[in-house]
């Protein structure tokens, strides 16, 4: 059962968030942004091995001036 | 209770509260102690607060954390505008609200019982205070505590009831997992509904098969309804679950064809006139795209306007966003603004229509709260059961309704938003 885990889902907190926007910059393919400068994050699970997508979250979550983004890791669907 | 079966949360009802010792007259002392758990899961009790969640998980859960310093919190805030149940049941029998949360904290081996009553119900806090009074000359049971936040829609959410406890602020929590486990301090809370907590010790005298009697089977026992709208005076009814809405409606001396129901509360669901035979319970209620809720219906009579009564709501609602997430902080007034347009501006109907169909997909979901999640299921619903209606506003037809005066979902006065507290 104890998998490592090989999916990643990127979430906002949405008190956290004012909005700012880089996440949106600095990895539009996982984040869009509403007619507010919100982020829209369809959270669904991304597997380790896409890289690019991986690394533009990091990307997001290191450039967030709120701090609000987190990257989960978890197990996939079995 | 309305139909042929006798009262039970609401019996003995007198028009003032029980003391504790009439309370032991009409509901007897025997209890069913340690087996609880078990008649608890048994009896298949749904959470009476809005959500619907099984209480026996919700105990099951906080059963296994860790700490001796766990914390039951009874939620009374009421902050459905229109809703009195929670009201009703406290100023009818206080104590058998109390006896279930005791019930609950020696399940899960809590020594603190905060009872939450919003401060704007002067009368209740008397009344819980008295009764809590009584209890304390008794000297058994868990410490309870009673606390008045102030009354705001979303303070009686779980986490800002839980936040208010901690930090005196009535402001809902991010909670990314769900179900997870509130904490008061370091110590794991419980929060449970008043009228959840009264059926608690009612199962705790007489079981879980007592309790099945009445209902269906996948929501056992019975409920709390608060009617209003076109009533001749709004009531708070005790209805086992699974009755057909037209008998409700007939017992709150109701609109016998109304052209629709508000169900389940501000963030509940429009249910066309229609629909009046289908059973009282969340399983048919859901199919239709309603919802039992916090027990609320408001009856909207025919020849009133249903997006003029949304839009009401909506406007009300999104005042009374605690402005924390940009999309319900943002997105809430837009979408009573579009409301606003549909109703009263003849420019580009069409347009808004569309637009008002996106931004209830793009709110959807993304608050910390469900308070965002439910004005989108309300305006959902609106344009789902009002569709013919609304279709003539944005032809242009002019609406009678709108020249009247008469309304039907009440909402309070709409604040500034400098003058809402949100200590």
């Amino acid at each position: 059962m104890n998998r490592k885990p090989d999916h990643f889902v990127l979430r906002v907190d949405p008190i956290l968030c004012d909005g700012f926007g880089h996440c949106h910059e600095l990895a539009p393919e996982l984040v869009q942004v509403d007619e507010w400068g919100y982020p829209i994050i369809h959270e669904e699970l991304t597997s380790m091995t896409e890289l690019t997508l991986l690394k533009s979250a990091r990307l997001a979550v290191r450039g967030c001036p709120r701090q609000a983004l987190r990257i989960e890791r978890t197990n996939g669907p079995a | 209770m309305t139909m042929d079966a006798p009262p039970r949360v609401m019996s003995g009802a007198s028009g003032r509260p029980l003391t504790l010792r009439e309370h032991e007259v009409t509901f007897g002392t025997a209890t069913v102690g340690a087996a609880l758990v078990g008649e608890l899961e048994a009896s298949g009790l749904m959470g009476r607060g809005g959500a619907g969640f099984a209480t026996s998980k919700k105990v099951e859960l906080l059963r296994h954390q860790r700490g001796h310093h766990k914390v039951v919190v009874v939620n009374a805030m009421e902050g459905e505008p229109v809703g009195h149940k929670d009201r009703t049941l406290l100023s009818a029998n206080p104590h058998l609200v109390l006896d279930g949360a005791q019930c609950v904290a020696n399940l899960i081996g809590a020594r603190r019982v905060a009872v939450c009553v919003s401060r704007k119900d002067s009368a209740i806090v008397n009344h819980v205070q008295r009764a809590l009074h009584e209890r304390e000359r008794r000297g058994t049971g868990p410490e309870f505590i009673l606390d008045t936040p102030p009354w705001r829609y979303v303070a009686g959410e779980e986490s800002a009831l839980v936040h208010w406890l901690n930090d005196n602020e009535t402001m809902p929590q991010y909670r990314p997992q769900r179900p997870n486990v509130l904490h008061v301090g370091r110590s794991p809370a419980l929060v449970v509904n008043a009228e959840t907590c009264a059926h608690v010790g009612l199962i705790n005298r007489f079981g879980a098969l007592w309790f099945r009697e009445l209902g269906t089977p996948s929501s056992p026992g019975s409920t709390l309804v608060s009617v209003t709208g076109a009533v001749h005076r709004p009531t708070v009814l005790e209805v086992a679950l699974g009755t057909p809405l037209r008998s409700i409606l007939r017992a709150a001396g109701a609109d016998p064809d109304p052209l629709a129901l508000l169900t389940g509360g501000y963030g509940g669901a429009w249910l066309s006139g229609e629909h009046l035979d289908v059973a009282y319970c969340n399983e048919d209620l859901r199919s239709l795209g309603a919802t039992v809720g916090a027990g609320i219906l408001v009856v909207v009579p025919k020849g009133a306007c249903g997006l003029a009564e949304t839009h009401r709501v909506v406007q009300w609602m999104a005042n009374e966003s605690s402005r924390q997430c940009g999309p319900c902080a943002f997105g809430l007034p837009a979408l009573a603004e579009d409301l606003r347009t549909l109703l009263h501006d003849a420019r580009d109907p069409h347009g808004v229509l569309v637009r008002l169909k996106e931004r209830c997909d793009v709110i959807q979901g993304r608050g910390a709260c469900r308070h965002p999640d439910g004005v989108v299921r309300l305006v959902d619903s609106a344009l789902r059961v009002f569709a013919g209606h609304i279709d003539e506003h944005v032809n242009g037809f002019p609406c009678a309704a709108l020249t009247t005066t008469r309304r039907w979902v009440t909402v309070p006065a709409l604040e500034h938003e400098s003058d809402l507290v949100w200590e």
